[in-house]
Order: structure tokens, then C-alpha cells, then sequence
């Protein structure tokens, strides 16, 4: 008997979705990494876009706002699986996602077989997602890694006086871009990098690269992340590691802060960059940030938003402000709605946000140090703010490409971009 | 004579032989393009036909051989691999573009003789020491795969694979993707039914229950088993193909470690006694990974915990039949057969 209620009731949750979307709706597929070293960044991005939604009341451009989240485990396969599922079967009118690089490049394809639908990039920050072969309906209001990497070199040199690194960064697209923002700024200023460790996604154990990290170094740049991250320090910690870090976007991250266990110890004094600053001022992020601890109960959320939970709320504000604009009109292929949102003028809780012709983000990078807070917490301290970050990091297309080139294990050549002398 | 009569003295078939069931399943599974929306052409029935066909290869080797592989997701990751890197793709750095009668064949055979290696190396093992030494090699492959960025591109892969523009059809709309998947999974059944009735496969069953006799027998048991793997592998290869084509991009996650146990579990849920018993475990794992997100949020649960789902989901069915499915469909008919009377074919 239980069989058959269990059956029953099973069969009619899977019938469910069926339905199509009501008039007047419209439908947000979210695709967020729930499963894997990012998952809980992607429950935040979650709650964000909830947020994000309950501040417009439900609704944008006249029509009633839903969503249907996708889990993802960040592969580009399940990535384009559930991006299929949300279009075809649950029928959405546009997509915010992904989270991870390798994601986003496998979504920018993806995308030019929708071209009447629209996919919004989440938090995920690949360069060549909107730098090499663009697609029209993909667009991106985060910055892409490298231009989060960007001004943190230069602090860590005039301001630390760091000038020779041995960096650990994750293997895999967002791991590249991300320290080619970083390396490219800090050789512009004359720092040097002794030895780079590639590891991959993941991995666990950090012992080897601990091992033979060299003694001779003023720090270390630590570009992983997540569950990654926490592992490294916590190892480098029992390991008796005492060198200065330099964090890479997401290693500084509410997510790591947040950690229990040793990881925390090796942290304070970390200066990082990234899209956003804890400590940040400014009154719209103040607000911000009192509205997302508000809309959810204190063991639900973080102490404050962390980066993807940022990204993925900048993403939705774009979409419903675009809405706004253009009356929730989505007919025509969505054309409007596309038009709309690269001329959008985001006005966020991190500063002015705007799309550049690869419908890619333009705006600042905060550089940020962390520091334990009054009731013990990790915090990240706001050092200062660089408006107006492009994605070919201040130089044109042509030197960037001379001079620099896409991401990959060894393209910063550090030589060739240190100071003369 | 009556007619009656002499119909009788008639041998019965082998259209006579399929039973009633199987006649329906066909008319469903040719028909389901008319009622089916591409969503469930494409994603749910065709990643069905390719999930069963990579865990009917394990099926093979398992139910006939005896031997627990988990390295067949990683040889259908390899000849999706080959398929990318041999064909057409988006990274054209890497990509030879030579012609599908030149790649198809080039990536069957390359996993084939991988998967003989493995094999090579895995049936001096039995048991527990299979699966250790498979799953060595499949991680292996997949930490390979991540790191290689000469031949697999590294950790993005290859994107844009797509399957050639055959006989004007293009195979990745959801009719065509559907049919061909279909097709091949069914060729693939067919030749391991067919296989498993051979001498050949007769002998491996032979050499699965005891191998000590057969090699008494003058039957080389090591040779059997070896070339039971490159039959398998070539199945798997098939099913990675398709996989790709589906997917249209290859990343080192496609054979990753979960997926490699995914490939167990379709097979173990589904059962291993008969060719069938991995298509309906694949039907079960991609209904499940598919829709429970859906069935939580239905149910006012938070989605996030979609894996429990999928968890409690395969808990059930192996709780209840440690032989799958397949068990389960063969419980019913044992107690429906007590439950008859034999000679008047009727309820007691």
C-alpha cells in the first residue's frame, strides 16, 4: 500500500512542471552549481536572485516574476543538460547561469542555438566567454576574472613592498584568467614570479605543492577556491606555513571566511581583489546588505552576500531593470529585451555597472585586506575601489593581444612586461 | 485433415517466438516521436539509449564474463575523445577535421584497443581487484584528460562537436538524434544477444562459472576474457559517440569518477542478468536526474537536495531487489506462477 502511495505521489510531483507558464508570467531559469566545491556559493547566488525578485515585489516590466533553479555540478556537460531541461521542458523565457568558468564557455555556445532566448551569465568569469567568438544573446554583468585579478598586483607591490611571489592556482579557466589579471598588473610593476603551481579542481590534497613551495619568496599567491581553498590553508597551516598570501577573487570569499577550523588562521592580513568589498561604504551596498540579512533567517544565509551571491544578484537586477524598461515585452525573438539590456545602466549596490560591444561588464574592482572582525569573524577590510575596469585590463584590443594574449598556464610572460631597468 | 490441424505440425518462428510484450514496447518506443515533445526525444530517451548501451557493455562482461569493469565509461570517453579530436570541434588547433568514414572507425578502434589493454591487465584479478584496478585506470584517465592540454584540451575540453550532415539528415534534431540513439542501443542489444548465444559467448558464460574446468577443457580462459573486453569496449564506443554528439562538447567530467560510477549503478539498479535489465536502469537514472529537482520543489522541499533524491531513489531498488529491477520483474512472475495452478492455468 505504502508503494503505491509513495508511487502516487511521486507521478503526480513529476507531472507537475508540466504545465506551461500562466499569461502574464515570466519564467527565470537559474542554473547554480548546487553539487560540488562551489555549492555553497551557489546556494547563495540562490537566495540572491530571490532577493533580488522580492525587491521588485514579484514582478518586473507589468508581468509576474517565477523562477526554476537547475542544479549544475559544475561540468559543461550537466551544464548544458539542465540549460536543454530549463528551455525545452521547463520552458523559460531567459536563463541566469552559470557559476564556473569552463561552464560559461560551454554555455556561450549553447546559447547561439537559442538565439530568441537569452542567457545571462551568473557569476562565471572565463575571458573567452565574451572576449573570442562572442554570442549575441549571452550577456555578462561580472567582471570576467582577469578584470577582477586587476589593481592588486600594484598594492601588493607599492603598498607591501612584495615583490617576489611563487603563486598556487586553481587548473582550469577561471584558475588562468583569474592570475593573468593579477600576474599582469603585478609584473607591470616590476614584481617577479619565482615558481607557479597548477592544481587541479578539487583536489583534496595539497601536501606536494606544500612541500615544495620555496622558503625564499615575500608571499604567496593563492588563486583557488571554495572547498579548494580551505583545504590549502588548513594543510598550510598544520604545515607550519608562515609566508604572507596574496588571495586570488575567490579565495578571500565569504564562503572560505566563514569556514570553521584553522583555515582561518593563515587568512588574516590577506589582501585580495575582487568585485565587491565586505567592508565596502558606500550606502548602496550598506543597504544592500541589510536587506539581504533581513529577507533571510541569520542559519539560512552568510554573514553578509559573497561573491557569487553578488554576481548572481547583479545578474538578476539587469534582467528585471531591463523588464522594466521595455514593459516585459518579450515578443519579436526577445530583441528588446536584448537591446535593452546592452545599453543597461546598472546603478548596483557595487558601483555603475555597463556592458562594453561584447555585451561584457565595465566596473570597479575593489581591492580588499582581511582582518578579524570585532565578534571574531574574518572579515575582508575595503582598501579602495578602481572604477571603470575594462576587459582588456586598461590596454586596447591590439596591445592586449600582443602583449598579453588569452589565458593559459604560461601565457604571462613576466620578463616581457616588467619595467625596463 | 483439417486446416486446424496441419497449422499445428507448423514449426512456430522467431516473429512467433517475441513475446506479446515486446511487440508493444517496439510499437511505443517507434511510435513516441508522434506524442513526445523533443525534450523527451532528445534528452530523456536519447541519453537513455546512451547511458544503456555504455552499461550494457558492462553488462556484457559482468553478466556473461564474470568480471565487474568500471573502465567503460572511460573507454566511451575515449572514443568521444577520438570523435573530437580526429573530426570536427571548436577547438581548431587541435581538431584534424578528417571525414566521418575515416574518424568514426578511428575512434572505435582506438578505444577498442584500449579497452583490450585494460582488459589485458584486469583478468589476471578477480572480484574486488577488477574493480580496483579499472577505477585506478579510469581516474587516471580522467586526471590525464584534466592535465593534457596536447591532446584533450585540458579542463574545457572540446566544444562544438557535431555529429556529420549524413545523407542530408541532421542528426542532432531531436527525431533524428532519437532515431539514431535508438538505433544503435538496439543493434547493440541485439549483438550481445546474439553474442552471448555464440560459442563464444557460451564459452565465457563457461568460463565465468569455472574456469578451472574450462581451461581443463583445452578453452584458453585468459583469451576469452581479454576478448570479451574489446567486445565491450566497442560497444562502449559507440555509446560515447552518440554521447558526444549529444552533448555536442567532451570535458574530462563526461568520464570523471562519478560518472564512472553512474555506469555501476545504471547497471546494478537496472540488473545484470539480461541484455535488457541497463536500459531500464538508465531509463530510472536519467528520469531520476532529471526530474527530482522538480519533485522536491513540488513537494515545498527545497530543491538543493536533489542528490538525497537520487540517493533514496536507487536505496529503494536495490534495497528491495538486490538483483535490480530486473530481479524484481522476475519475483513477480515466480509468485504469479505459484500462485496458478499448472495444469488448469488458473487462480487456486
Amino acid at each position: 500500500m505504502t508503494k503505491w502511495i509513495i508511487g502516487a505521489v511521486s507521478a503526480a510531483a513529476l507531472l507537475a512542471p508540466f504545465g506551461a507558464a500562466a499569461e502574464g508570467t515570466i519564467k527565470i531559469g537559474v542554473l547554480a552549481a548546487l553539487d560540488g566545491v562551489f555549492a555553497t556559493g551557489a546556494q547563495d547566488g540562490v537566495k540572491n536572485i530571490e532577493l533580488a525578485i522580492m525587491e521588485n515585489k514579484g514582478m518586473a516590466g507589468g508581468k509576474k516574476i517565477e523562477f526554476v533553479v537547475a542544479p549544475t555540478d559544475t561540468t559543461p556537460d550537466t551544464t548544458i543538460r539542465q540549460a536543454r531541461k530549463l528551455i525545452e521542458q521547463d520552458q523559460v523565457d531567459f536563463i541566469i547561469g552559470p557559476l564556473s568558468g569552463s561552464e560559461g564557455l560551454a554555455m556561450r555556445d549553447y546559447s547561439k542555438t537559442i538565439p530568441d532566448k537569452t542567457v545571462i551569465n551568473g557569476v562565471s568569469g572565463a575571458l573567452e566567454t565574451t572576449f573570442v567568438d562572442p554570442s549575441p544573446n549571452f550577456f555578462r554583468f561580472n567582471l570576467d576574472g582577469a578584470q577582477m585579478g586587476a589593481g592588486l598586483g600594484t598594492y601588493v607591490v607599492e603598498e607591501k613592498g612584495w615583490k617576489k611571489v611563487a603563486t598556487i592556482a586553481a587548473d582550469y579557466a577561471f584558475g588562468y584568467t583569474n592570475f593573468m589579471g593579477f600576474a599582469v598588473d603585478f609584473c607591470k610593476a616590476g614584481g617577479e614570479i619565482v615558481e607557479r603551481y597548477w592544481i587541479p579542481l578539487g583536489s583534496g590534497d595539497f601536501g606536494g605543492v606544500i612541500a615544495a613551495l620555496p622558503d625564499d619568496v615575500d608571499a604567496i599567491y593563492l588563486g583557488v577556491g571554495g572547498t579548494d581553498a580551505i583545504n590549502f590553508l588548513n594543510q598550510y597551516e598544520q604545515a607550519g606555513g608562515e609566508t604572507n598570501l596574496i588571495g586570488g577573487s575567490i579565495m578571500a570569499d565569504q564562503t572560505v571566511l566563514t569556514s570553521k577550523g584553522r583555515a582561518k588562521e593563515a587568512l588574516a592580513g590577506t589582501p585580495s581583489s575582487g568585485l565587491m568589498a565586505d567592508e565596502n561604504t558606500d550606502p548602496a551596498w550598506l543597504a544592500y546588505v541589510k536587506r539581504y540579512q533581513e529577507a533571510f533567517p541569520e542559519s539560512e544565509r552568510l554573514p553578509s552576500p559573497s561573491l557569487f551571491g553578488v554576481g548572481y544578484y547583479l545578474a538578476t537586477k539587469a534582467a528585471l531593470q531591463a523588464l522594466d524598461e521595455i514593459g516585459g515585452d518579450l515578443s519579436d525573438g526577445q530583441k528588446k529585451f536584448h537591446a535593452a539590456l546592452s545599453e543597461l545602466k546598472l546603478e548596483s549596490p557595487v558601483g555603475l555597472i555597463t556592458l562594453n560591444e561584447n555585451r561584457q561588464a565595465i566596473g570597479p574592482v575593489f581591492i580588499n585586506e582581511v582582518v578579524e572582525g570585532p565578534n571574531g569573524d574574518l572579515e575582508n577590510k575595503f582598501i579602495k575601489r578602481i572604477d571603470g575596469v575594462t576587459q582588456t585590463l586598461g590596454l586596447s584590443r591590439e596591445e592586449f593581444d600582443e602583449k598579453v594574449g588569452l589565458p593559459s598556464r604560461d601565457v604571462v610572460n613576466c620578463e616581457a612586461l616588467q619595467p625596463a631597468g | 485433415m483439417s486446416l486446424a490441424e496441419r497449422r499445428v505440425e507448423r514449426e512456430p518462428t522467431a516473429i512467433d517466438r517475441i513475446p506479446a510484450p515486446v511487440w508493444a514496447l517496439a510499437a511505443i518506443l517507434l511510435t513516441m516521436p508522434a506524442y513526445a515533445n523533443d525534450f523527451i526525444l532528445f534528452q530523456v530517451m536519447g541519453w537513455t539509449f546512451i547511458l544503456g548501451t555504455i552499461a550494457l557493455s558492462l553488462m556484457f562482461l559482468a553478466g556473461y564474463g564474470g568480471m565487474v569493469s568500471l573502465i567503460q565509461m572511460t573507454v566511451a570517453g575515449l572514443a568521444g575523445y577520438m570523435v573530437a579530436l580526429f573530426g570536427n570541434s571548436g577547438i581548431e588547433s587541435l581538431s584534424l577535421f578528417l571525414p566521418w568514414y575515416v574518424y568514426i572507425p578511428l575512434a572505435i578502434v582506438i578505444a577498442a584497443i584500449f579497452g583490450t589493454i585494460v582488459g589485458a591487465l584486469a583478468v589476471r584479478t578477480e572480484g574486488i581487484y577488477t574493480i580496483m584496478i579499472t577505477l585506478a585506470i579510469a581516474s587516471a584517465f580522467f586526471y590525464f584528460s584534466r592535465q593534457n592540454y596536447s591532446i584533450f584540451n585540458g579542463y574545457t575540453g572540446f566544444n562544438l562537436v557535431i555529429p556529420p550532415d549524413l545523407f542530408g539528415v541532421d542528426w542532432r534534431q531531436p527525431v533524428a538524434f532519437y532515431y539514431l540513439s535508438g538505433g544503435v542501443a538496439l543493434l547493440a542489444y541485439l549483438a550481445v544477444v546474439y553474442v552471448s548465444r555464440s560459442p563464444f559467448g557460451l564459452a565465457l558464460q563457461g568460463v565465468r562459472d569455472n574456469p578451472r574446468r574450462m581451461a581443463a577443457l583445452g578453452f584458453n580462459v585468459t583469451a576469452h576474457r581479454i576478448a570479451a573486453y574489446t567486445f565491450a569496449a566497442v560497444i562502449a564506443a559507440f555509446g560515447g559517440i552518440l554521447l558526444v554528439w549529444q552533448n555536442s562538447q567532451i570535458s574530462p567530467g563526461t568520464s570523471g569518477i562519478p560518472a564512472v560510477i553512474d555506469i555501476l549503478v545504471i547497471a546494478v539498479v537496472g540488473g545484470i542478468g539480461r541484455p535488457i535489465g541497463p536500459f531500464i536502469g538508465a531509463l530510472i537514472y536519467v528520469l531520476l536526474r532529471t526530474f527530482s529537482p522538480d519533485v522536491l520543489t513540488a513537494l515545498d522541499l527545497s530543491g538543493e537536495r536533489f542528490k538525497t533524491v537520487i540517493g533514496l531513489g536507487f536505496l529503494i531498488i536495490v534495497f528491495w531487489s538486490p538483483d535490480g529491477v530486473l530481479g524484481l520483474w522476475d519475483k513477480w512472475r515466480a509468485a504469479r506462477d505459484k500462485a496458478e495452478d499448472p495444469l488448469r492455468r488458473r487462480a487456486k
